[in-house]
């Protein structure tokens, strides 16, 4: 067989996990190849040791039947390997032509003019549309992936391995990809595509790999395959967990979304017309592949992040527009685990103390008069008790109270089991999974009503992990509404009491945990399932709502005419 | 009238050497705020340059011009590049905070040169002046006006203009110039393709470090005429120097106009005939404000392509698991 690329037991391990064990993978001349998998399954990383971003413990990779060493992304250049990343490594300032020239070194007199031709020639060839002269920072995102598409063909690239690169596009931008990927099929060029779209591996491949946990499950011929055979082979059979939810009486809706849209950092929409409730006692998992507005949901109901159109309603009150602090003061706790953990909401260099008082300073102590105070005592003596405590309150206001915070601490540590020496060690110093515990414990502290909470156990060992779920269901049981943003499927059907899956901002469906399957959430999750329309009623939007639907409407008229002003 | 602009022009070149160096080193993401005490460094360098040619050769009354010239001249190159060296190591290498850095390398600049001119030989630096601040074209003086405004400045001055422009040719239409831009903007997208983010880092630095030096060398050399007392005009003027790299866009040819304004400015007190210390003290923070300005008008326009070097004063990890 004449393979273009062919990866022979390629393991590579981070520490003690293994992100990639025993990978097998080849790729023909003139020929697109599907890599599908969850996140976390090693998909990225195995790409990143082909493209010289990592070097593999274990195996070999061959490039045209001859054994290669990949140990820089010069190397990879070499043999004619070119990485299309998710996040464009772009110079804003610079052009098109700027930018697809730039480390290249030919030997040839540097003139901008002839780099000009030379890209709208590729361009041509393969049916790209592109503005050689336009600068970076007046692009769409599209524009910005065409140019590094150009860049590694500029180099003489023959593999191409793109990573999700249709996440940012819409359904026109990502048609017109493709028929420049079927030309450079044509043209004998081996593409490797990364994507968790089902119809799209369906649409665009020969051949699909198949990557779980970091291991290879198998491989494809795309003719032959149908959507659940796929879905099957990428989420695995269903693990039955010991997670028990707790059951509660719903109460009315806590927290109500409508039509929610928001944007992302790069300014594309990461939320698109999200509807959803949670009530009161009520469990929402949120699942779907990493970056699919997870993210930016949470950030837009703490009001971190600009809505741009819809409704975010607390107890019947419009929450769009306040700012955070007041949104923490009616109940609303969020707490996000970013991929770094101490990324958000935790100071390292602090202790859980003064973690603890982060959230807390405001409320300082304020000392009252009670009856017994003044009890027996004349007009004078009243007046002059009262005088002496109001200076004290003024007098403790501008300091913080740590001495109740202590005490939180202490109580924190010894309910969550955290290991740390004293409640004063620096949070920078506890194991991840104790930073963790401090870090959700301190949300639940403030005794909210709404929690929000994305991926709490991430990283964390199963007994922790344990210790988490039951102080969510416990807060579940007091009637507090969760919304849980989750990544393990199996987690999130024995734990939650609905599902809701998000599918690159799109809403799928909401399902109930208990009724759903995992292929049925797995095949939402890559778009290839949607349930959003399924029944008659429209998700999301209560029956049981705190507002009548006069009052709804008359919300609606007001963001609009809102947006009239803004216009 | 015709003094006036001759004196502006000459005070122009201290400006444009050290804002040339600033550009040069923040076109590599680098915001070099050691960059009036390098100029410091460059007085101590090149007068130690002078002073070691006026010993060694027999008669220092006469001594050749272009030796003299070359001598000073290295000087100042090499204490600017071992000033700039410091820098490059502190922040590239040992990634500290390029603020406090710069800051530091300000301070240690100034009192390192404050030791050595203490110390220094001064006697023949009068001599050697009047050599450094002649006019590499004996023919000017036969050119009327057009020989005094345009021909009649010592050779550091022409050098400044020679190299505002090659750096901004370089810097807009060669290899070399693309990929330092791209460092300065985006050193992950420069990484990811290859270049030696580092070593065109440790480059800008060096010889940004060594072009403000020259500014300081021609302070003391040409434009006091050899009279040092103080260190503090030299850093005063670099301070300025910063200011004129916003006020000219971080454009190398800007910067010729952009140091005649605030060489005309600094002159200006001498030519006023009112002598009176508020205004002359009104006049020298004309250049600031007339650099607020910019910055704000720069601000309110929001263009793209008038920005500061996007990375400029980060400094750059490569991305590690």
């Amino acid at each position: 067989m004449d393979f273009a690329l062919e990866l022979k037991n390629i393991t590579k391990t981070f520490g003690k996990t293994v992100a990639n064990k025993d990978i097998n993978l080849s790729v023909k001349k003139g020929e697109i190849l599907s890599l599908l998998g969850e996140n976390g399954s090693g998909k990225t990383t195995l790409m990143n040791m082909i493209s010289g971003i990592y070097y593999p413990d274990e195996g070999q990779i061959f490039i045209n039947g001859e054994a290669v060493s990949i140990a820089s992304p010069q190397d990879a250049f070499k043999y004619g390997i070119g990485m299309i990343h998710q996040h464009f490594k772009l110079v804003d300032i610079f052009s098109a032509a700027e930018n697809i020239v730039l480390g290249v070194n030919d030997g040839k007199r540097f003139n901008i003019k002839d780099v000009n031709s030379r890209v709208e020639e590729i361009a041509s060839k393969y049916g790209f549309e592109i503005d050689a002269k336009k600068k970076v920072y007046d692009m769409s995102v599209s524009e910005k992936q065409t140019v590094e598409i150009i860049k590694v063909l500029y180099r003489g690239a023959d593999i191409l391995i793109l990573d999700e690169p249709t996440a940012v596009l819409t359904p026109q931008e990502i048609k017109k990809l493709f028929n420049v990927l079927r030309k450079m099929r044509e043209d004998g060029k081996s593409i490797i595509i990364i994507t968790h779209k089902l119809n799209e591996v369906l649409e665009i491949s020969d051949r699909v790999s198949i990557l779980r946990k970091g291991e290879y499950i198998g491989t494809v011929n795309t003719s032959e395959t149908s959507e659940s055979e796929l879905t099957e082979m990428m989420v695995g059979k269903k693990v039955e967990l010991k997670i028990t939810r707790t059951e509660t009486n719903f109460d009315r809706p806590l927290l109500e979304v409508r039509n929610l849209e928001v944007k992302g950092d790069d300014g594309s929409k990461k939320v698109d017309d999200v509807n959803f409730y949670i009530r009161g006692g009520e469990m929402l998992g949120v699942a779907g592949v990493a970056g699919c507005g997870q993210k930016e949901l949470c950030e837009a109901i703490a009001g971190l992040r600009k809505v741009e159109d819809g409704l975010i309603m607390h107890k019947g009150e419009s929450i769009i527009g306040k700012p955070a602090k007041e949104i923490i003061d009616m109940g609303i706790s969020m707490s996000f685990i970013p991929e770094d953990r101490l990324g958000m909401g935790l100071a390292p260099n602090f202790s859980i103390t003064d973690n603890m008082m982060l959230k807390t300073f405001r409320e300082s102590k304020e000392t009252m008069l009670t009856e017994e105070d003044i009890a027996g005592k004349n007009a004078f003596q009243v007046a002059m008790l009262k005088t002496w405590t109001c200076i004290k309150n003024i007098a403790r206001k501008p300091f913080v109270d740590r001495k109740s915070a202590r005490v939180r601490a202490k109580a924190l540590v010894e309910k969550l089991e955290v290991v740390t020496p004293s409640t004063e060690t620096p949070i920078r110093r506890l194991s991840g999974g104790n930073v963790q515990k401090v870090l959700v414990g301190r949300e639940i502290e403030s005794n909210p009503n709404v929690i929000i909470t994305a991926y709490p156990v991430r990283g964390l060992d199963i007994n922790s992990s344990y210790v988490i779920y039951d102080m969510l269901n416990n807060e579940k049981a007091k009637g507090t509404g969760i919304l849980f943003i989750g990544e393990d499927l199996d987690v999130m059907m024995a734990l939650c009491d609905k599902i809701m899956v998000l599918c690159h901002g799109k809403n799928m469906g909401i399902v109930h945990a208990s009724k759903t399957t995992k292929e049925e959430l797995g095949l939402m999750m890559t778009g290839a399932l949607d349930l959003s329309e399924a029944r008659n009623k429209e998700y999301g939007k209560a029956k049981d709502s705190n507002l009548t639907e006069e009052q709804w409407i008359q919300h609606e008229e007001i963001s609009a005419k809102e947006d009239r002003v803004d216009g | 009238m015709l003094i006036f602009l001759q004196n502006a022009i000459r005070c122009s070149a201290a400006f444009m050497y050290g804002c040339l160096g600033e550009i040069i080193t923040e076109k590599s993401g680098h915001l070099n705020l050691g960059i009036p005490g390098i100029m410091c460094g460059g007085v101590a360098g090149g007068c130690l340059g002078v002073s070691l040619y006026m010993s060694a050769i027999p008669d220092p009354t006469n001594p050749s011009h272009i030796l003299l010239l070359l001598c000073g001249i290295l000087g100042a190159i090499l204490a600017g590049a071992l000033l700039g060296a410091i820098y490059a190591f502190l922040t590239v290498s040992l990634k500290c905070n390029q603020n406090i850095t710069g800051l530091a390398l300000t301070t240690f600049g100034a009192g390192f040169t404050e030791v050595i001119m203490k110390t220094l030989d001064k006697t023949h630096f009068s001599v050697a002046a009047t050599y450094i601040a002649k006019s590499p074209f004996p023919f000017a003086e036969n050119l009327g006006w057009f020989g005094e405004l345009f021909l009649s400045y010592g050779a550091l001055v022409y050098l400044a203009i020679i190299l505002a422009v090659v750096a901004g040719i370089i810097l807009k239409k060669t290899r070399v110039g693309l990929n330092l831009r791209a460092v300065g903007e985006n050193p992950a997208a420069a990484d990811a393709v290859g270049i030696k983010v580092d070593g065109y880092k440790y480059g800008a630095i060096l010889l940004g470090s060594s072009i403000a030096a020259l500014g300081g060398f021609f302070y003391v050399m040409d434009l006091v005429q050899g009279l040092y007392n103080s260190y503090q005009p030299v850093e005063a003027v670099g301070w300025l120097a910063i200011a004129l790299v916003i006020f000219t866009l971080w454009r190398p040819s800007l910067s010729i106009l952009g140091s005649i304004l605030f060489g005309a400015l600094y002159t200006a007190s001498n030519f006023i005939s009112v002598s009176s210390s508020v205004i002359n003290a009104l006049i020298s923070f004309v250049p600031y404000v007339a650099t607020v300005i910019v910055l704000l008008t720069v601000s309110i326009m929001g263009k793209k392509n008038v920005q500061p070097p996007s990375s400029l004063g980060q400094n750059y990890f490569r991305e590690e698991r």
